[in-house]
């Protein structure tokens, strides 16, 4: 496609369809652009807690069970960060956060089982 | 049928809430599908994650990741991967403030990340061969190409994806922006969770 097509922003004002707002698609471009900023500290966060986690497991050749700890513990904030900011889990509606809820339910359960047997035999 | 009849037969099989939320769940329909195609995704990824916790609690004996795998690569690879996810969130946000081009090439972006990690993987998977380790070497390499594997078809499926929509699919940018914006929205979100992933099986596979 060659042709250059004029920016233009979406929507600068707020759609709203049978009283329901859509907080995706429909935010001021200054606003966005806020968002674009939020994103790149995100990014370098990531980046950072990437780092700390090899140095540590890889660098420092942490023992396994302190390994896991730390590891796991930085996996779990990067995830965060990638579900709360690039997945804008934290501003979402209420649904997604039921659909969630039940899945991390039996995400628990499915975890659970194999832990149970391995605290067992202990 | 004359064409006024025509157009309305055509209106009335139009999908609704392709762009506009739903009053009910208050959101368009695509996003709604996208989480719960997630949330299987996430069963089984968690199918997979729950097996590993117990084959290697139940191994006599298990190998610290870094003795058997390239942490260097994998750790160049989970900076791929994480730099696709920002291309991603910023060609979706370029695309809402009217920035065609600047979101395409995002998407462009993204794709090529998308590349890179999987010609790094391409290249560990070789190593591994000519090392002879298989699937069948072991249990750690069993669980190692089973779960690098699936999350690579995951990385390939998104790339088709982001293909389809740097090529043919763009060209719903001139009639329907906002559903075009969307498509991206929901590719993002899938593209996310394949990431996510990666940053759970980086550490338990290579680091542990």
């Amino acid at each position: 496609m060659t042709e250059q097509i004029a920016a233009d922003p979406i929507v600068p004002e707020r759609h709203e369809h049978a009283g329901v707002q859509d907080p995706g698609t429909h935010h001021s471009p200054e606003h966005i652009k806020k968002e674009i900023r939020v994103y790149l500290i995100v990014f370098g966060a990531l980046t950072v807690l990437t780092a700390a986690t090899v140095f540590a497991c890889f660098g420092l050749k942490l023992p396994v069970h302190y390994a896991i700890m730390v590891a796991l513990t930085i996996a779990t904030m990067k995830g965060f960060l990638v579900a709360g900011f690039f997945m804008h889990l934290l501003t979402e509606k209420r649904l997604i956060y039921g659909v969630l809820i039940l899945t991390v339910v039996f995400f628990a359960a499915l975890l659970w089982l194999p832990v149970h047997d391995v605290i067992d035999k202990f | 049928m004359d064409a006024h009849a025509h157009t309305a037969h055509h209106a009335e099989f139009e999908i609704p809430y392709t762009v506009h939320p739903r009053p009910d769940t208050g959101l368009y329909n695509g996003k709604l599908g996208i989480w719960l195609f997630l949330a299987s995704e996430v069963m089984l990824f968690g199918a997979l994650f729950s097996s590993l916790i117990l084959i290697r609690s139940s191994a006599p004996s298990w190998p610290r990741g870094w003795e058997e795998l390239n942490v260097p690569l994998a750790t160049v690879n989970t900076f791929v991967l994480i730099a696709s996810s920002v291309t991603v969130v910023l060609a979706w946000a370029n695309l809402r403030l009217g920035n065609f081009n600047l979101g395409r090439l995002f998407i462009a972006l993204t794709l090529l990340c998308g590349l890179i990690f999987m010609v790094i993987k391409a290249f560990e998977y070789g190593h591994k061969f000519e090392l002879h380790h298989y699937p069948s070497t072991s249990n750690f390499f069993a669980t190692y190409f089973v779960m690098t594997g699936l999350h690579g078809l995951h990385v390939v499926g998104g790339m088709i994806v982001f293909a389809y929509f740097l090529t043919f699919g763009a060209k719903m940018w001139k009639t329907e922006r906002e559903r075009f914006t969307n498509r991206i929205e929901i590719v993002g979100l899938y593209w996310h969770f394949v990431d996510l992933v990666w940053i759970f099986l980086f550490p338990t596979l290579y680091l542990l």
